[in-house]
């Protein structure tokens, strides 16, 4: 092996990396004072940011668990100033309305989706903008829809409450199952054009179950919108004091119960619409979570 | 496994006599980096162990081996680029000189300046131009002279051999360079911070072959200026480029090791392990 050795003080390379290095450990101590102050920012707003949630959930779990109990969970509302009852018809109310609203946005969203991921002719661009649109709309709009094109012609129903949850959550299922679809890798559909399938096909039996853990996740998102929406059932299910399993009827939900018992003047009422919101939120949170497990276990098994 | 390495007599040390200042040997082989049985590790599973060897300064090191062996995951560890990755565990040791790389009291974004990096697909900063680009290590660096952030650029450039096509264009963004180009860009970008070590993650396996006999005769002619350590994974490349050569091979539990660690000739030509042979003679792999 050649050694060759040289001066090393008039050599123009080491000359440059020693003054580079220079500035770069005199600069390295301003660097991470930068470093900690921006650190230290972004914690202080993330305190300030967690401070009302903490409050919402700690202010709502320790009213909402003096609720709970047997009755509360097995007795239906009782009148305003009549004391006792709880939120059964209205979590039946609640898990049908859902339930309805579900089976028919989930099928549409997806198809949806899969029409937006699919096509970027225009048609699509319009449909995709009218869902960024919808899901910007109050949803108290949704609710004065469904009472103006629904209930004016087929009275109060939870079918209508259905329908008219379905539209907050359809463009949220769409544009979630778009995005899902959208991250499938495209070589997947060459493959499958390759061997002579069907787009249809391609989509049936390789894009769309490549995508199902962001599809199901955002379908769970969605419910878990849709079942805590207020302002879409306000016109459109009635409210009731009886347990209605039958959505053709009347019926009553966790969010209606929440709102009318939460302005009453009676402690009775109060104490129902605090458990209720506890209720709520902890199917919320069940649905959220659930989404990321699912996800998380759908995404591990493909491993 | 043959580990060649220097005995302390090997090290001589400059001194300037003017200040005293002590600057490592600058002679052709000595030692700037050493590994001494490095493994790293993801979530408690090995991805690559029982590493040990010397890079010798201004040469070339390849690391070659059939993939899974763990050769881009050697490489990562030897500038803390798996520091990113919460589950990643490096353990044994890299000296970079004096320096050990994965002690506390390193910082390794002054490390990471020591030691540069080049990727598999060119990486040029999009929203800056070229000269930008040429010059951004220097200015994350808290370079702010002018003369010497030019300085830097024209000589990393003239050392891409880049230069002569840029130079008129240099406010040009970096995204109207071929792809051959943008990686001699990121050579560029990476030489201007003056690095002691740079190293190359199979930088030639996004480029068509004639951009990458450019670059392959790029990295031949770097040598004066940095040590290089490659990972490659075309053995044509490693024999026509390094000086010397480590193989890899995945073992029995998945995780790679060192098999052959030689002069790159000797490793082509006689290697010690049978493996290695079956190897370099494209029985697998």
């Amino acid at each position: 092996m050649t050694t060759l050795t040289f001066d090393a003080s008039t050599d123009p390379i080491l000359e440059r990396r020693r003054q580079i290095q220079g500035i770069a450990r005199a600069s390295v101590s301003r660097r991470k004072t930068y470093s900690k102050i921006a650190l230290g920012i972004c914690w202080a707003t993330l305190v300030i940011a967690l401070i009302p949630l903490v409050a919402i959930i700690v202010y709502t779990v320790v009213k909402g668990i003096a609720a709970w109990n047997w009755t509360f969970f097995s007795q239906p509302t009782k009148p305003e100033g009549i004391p006792g009852g709880g939120i059964w018809n209205a979590l039946v109310g609640t898990v049908i309305i859902g339930a309805v609203a579900t089976i028919v946005t989930i099928p549409l969203g997806l198809l949806g989706g899969l029409y937006l991921a699919e096509s970027d002719g225009r048609i699509a661009a319009a449909v995709r903008f009218t869902a960024d649109l919808m899901t910007g709309v109050p949803s108290i709009l949704m609710g004065i829809f469904g009472y103006i094109a629904l209930v004016k012609v087929f009275g109060y129903s939870g079918l209508v409450g259905a329908f008219a949850i379905g539209m907050i959550m359809l463009p949220i299922i769409m544009r979630a199952c778009e995005t899902a679809i959208r991250g499938v890798p495209g070589h997947l559909n060459e493959a499958g054009l390759a061997l002579g399938a069907r787009r249809f096909t391609i989509a049936r039996r390789v894009i769309v179950p490549a995508a199902l853990p962001g599809i199901l996740t955002g379908g769970l998102l969605a419910i878990a919108r849709g079942v805590g929406e207020t302002a879409p059932l306000l016109f459109t299910i009635f409210g009731t004091l009886y347990t209605q399993w039958n959505p053709t009827k009347v019926m009553n939900a966790l969010p209606l119960v929440i709102f009318n018992d939460s302005s009453s003047p009676y402690p009775d009422q109060l104490q129902i619409a605090w458990g209720a919101a506890l209720l709520l939120m902890v199917m919320v949170l069940v649905l959220s979570i659930g989404s990321r497990l699912l996800a998380a276990h759908l995404q591990k098994e493909r491993r | 496994m043959t580990t060649d390495s220097f005995t302390p007599a090997d090290i001589e040390d400059d001194v300037n006599l003017s200040t005293g200042e002590v600057f490592p040997d600058r002679s052709v082989g000595h030692p700037v980096m050493q590994l001494k049985d490095v493994a790293v590790s993801f979530a408690g599973r090995t991805a690559v162990r029982n590493v040990s060897f010397d890079v010798r300064d201004r040469q070339i090191t390849a690391l070659i081996g059939p993939s899974g062996s763990g050769k881009t995951t050697l490489l990562r560890a030897l500038n803390r680029m798996h520091d990113t990755v919460r589950t990643a565990k490096v353990t044994g040791q890299v000296l970079l000189g004096d320096t050990d790389v994965y002690a506390p009291s390193t910082d390794p974004t002054l490390l990471r300046s020591r030691v540069g990096m080049v990727f598999q697909r060119p990486n040029p900063f999009p929203t800056m131009s070229i000269y930008e680009n040429t010059v951004a290590g220097l200015r994350f660096n808290g370079v702010r002279k002018k003369s010497l952030l030019d300085e830097a650029a024209e000589s990393s450039l003239v050392a891409a051999a880049l230069w002569d096509s840029v130079k008129d264009r240099q406010k040009a963004h970096a995204s109207t360079l071929s792809g051959g180009e943008q990686q001699r860009l990121c050579i560029a970008r990476a030489l201007a911070v003056e690095p002691e070590v740079l190293l190359m993650d199979e930088p030639t396996s996004a480029l068509d072959p004639i951009a990458t006999k450019r670059i392959e005769e790029l990295i031949g002619e770097l040598k004066n200026r940095v040590t290089i350590i490659i990972v490659t994974h075309n053995m044509q490349q490693a024999m026509r480029v390094s000086d010397q050569c480590a193989f890899l091979l995945m073992g029995e539990d998945k995780a790679g090791e060192l098999i052959e660690f030689d002069a790159t000739a000797k490793l082509f030509s006689e290697p010690d392990d049978a493996r290695t042979l079956d190897y370099v003679n494209g029985r697998f792999g």
